[in-house]
């Protein structure tokens, strides 16, 4: 249906249409966690885990689904099935690394309202991508999170030294970032026209 | 995640509740959530009132179910069982802008289904409805999707302006205006809503002094 090649699929979703920084998808853990490097990059592991995760069993879900002629369920069992899988990563980090539990607090059950995992789900149903096809734009879609997780963790560990004015401290600064970083990534559209 | 100075420290009264999230919480601008719509849609003033009421709508019927609901809810399920309702009003209000306008329902795209993982809807059924009656989570409800519309709505109309020289597709400016493509740009999204940031906080700070 389709004539897009793997590779294009992935530059697409990691830089082409950025999902933090071109669809605003996954704002709030990109304001939220995105204080230092370190942390940032476990959450950006972690969103790429589920959002694979996700992905494929949204496939499957989706097939069934046209199967049984149901598709108004579509996005409650997305739903479902994201949350399963986070529920499933917080006992295998709390397990794992209970300072990495705690660095990331309440953000990791948040991970189900993160919108880009729902998105990737949705867009990649919408565009009829195929087994494979999905996982690749899942890979691309977290790649891309994470650098703009990690992008804008590094701008902002820097911050902290700078003299700002008092009225722009906080969330105003960093959206002011994230504009001029979704600028740069504007940069990045050549790469994905045919 | 929220702050409801009202409600801890003494007796809300009704109207408090409704007041509250049209400014002094409000949830864009003060709470910061929901950011993904408000910044995705908010490229022209009519997506950004239709994605308003689209998630009022939501917020409304999710508040008044989960209040509902409360007393019978098992605590350890509760998060699974709110976004489960929030996902069965999410899916009605999709089916239901299709069958109003296909032609909004293209330009909102998939930012529809998206209502889901609004951590607003989220935070004020964890916050508030899940603690409080019908009535109070009603007004909660209004609240907070008013002041989530108007603010939405202040983004779009600023990028809609500036960026398309047009309100409601109502030209402004004579010809010969420039256009700033750049509004309409994902990058101009963050840029308004650091503008309008800033803005508040100088309020807020002149507040403070006085």
């Amino acid at each position: 249906m389709n004539t897009e090649s793997l590779g294009s699929i992935f530059l697409n979703a990691a830089l082409v249409n950025n999902f933090v920084l071109a669809y605003f998808l996954g704002i709030c853990p990109f304001l939220g966690v995105s204080g230092k490097i370190e942390t940032a990059s476990k959450m950006g592991g972690a969103v790429m885990f589920v959002m694979l995760i996700s992905s494929m069993c949204a496939y499957g879900i989706h097939a069934f689904l046209v199967a049984i002629n149901a598709p108004y369920l579509q996005l409650i069992s997305f739903i479902v099935v994201i949350a399963s899988t986070v529920q499933l990563v917080e006992m295998f980090i709390k397990k794992m690394s209970p300072s990495l539990f705690r660095s990331l607090g309440i953000f990791l059950p948040l991970i189900t309202t993160n919108c880009a995992i729902l998105g990737v789900a949705l867009f990649q149903t919408n565009k009829g991508y195929e087994f494979l096809e999905s996982v690749v734009y899942a890979l691309g879609a977290g790649v891309g999170f994470t650098l703009a997780l990690l992008l804008i963790a590094g701008l902002r560990e820097q911050l902290n030294f700078a003299d700002v004015p008092g009225i722009s401290k906080g969330t105003a600064l960093t959206l002011f970032i994230a504009g001029i970083l979704s600028l740069c990534f504007m940069g990045f559209a050549g790469l994905g026209a045919q | 995640m929220s702050n409801d100075h009202t409600s801890s420290k003494q007796k809300a009264t009704s109207t408090d509740e409704f007041i509250k999230g049209l400014w002094r919480d409000n949830p864009v601008f003060v709470q910061v959530l929901g950011m993904c719509p408000v910044l995705a849609v908010s490229n022209t003033a009519e997506n950004a009132l239709a994605m308003g009421l689209a998630t009022a709508f939501v917020l409304l019927m999710s508040n008044i179910l989960v209040s509902l609901l409360r007393n019978f809810i098992p605590k350890q399920v509760r998060i699974a069982s709110y976004i489960l309702i929030i996902a069965t009003f999410v899916t009605v209000t999709d089916y239901a802008i299709q069958a109003i306008s296909v032609e909004l329902y293209k330009s909102l795209g998939a930012f529809i289904s998206l209502i889901v993982v609004n951590c607003l809807i989220l935070s004020r059924a964890e916050a508030f409805a899940s603690k409080n009656t019908v009535w109070k989570s009603i007004l909660d409800a209004l609240g907070m999707g008013i002041g989530f519309t108007f603010a939405l709505f202040c983004l779009g109309a600023v990028r809609e302006i500036l960026g398309n020289g047009s309100i409601f597709d109502f030209a402004l400016f004579p010809e010969g205006f420039q256009n700033w493509i750049v509004m309409i740009l994902p990058a101009g999204g963050f840029f308004t809503l650091a503008a309008w940031l800033l803005i508040i906080n100088v309020f807020q700070t002149r507040k403070i002094k006085s």
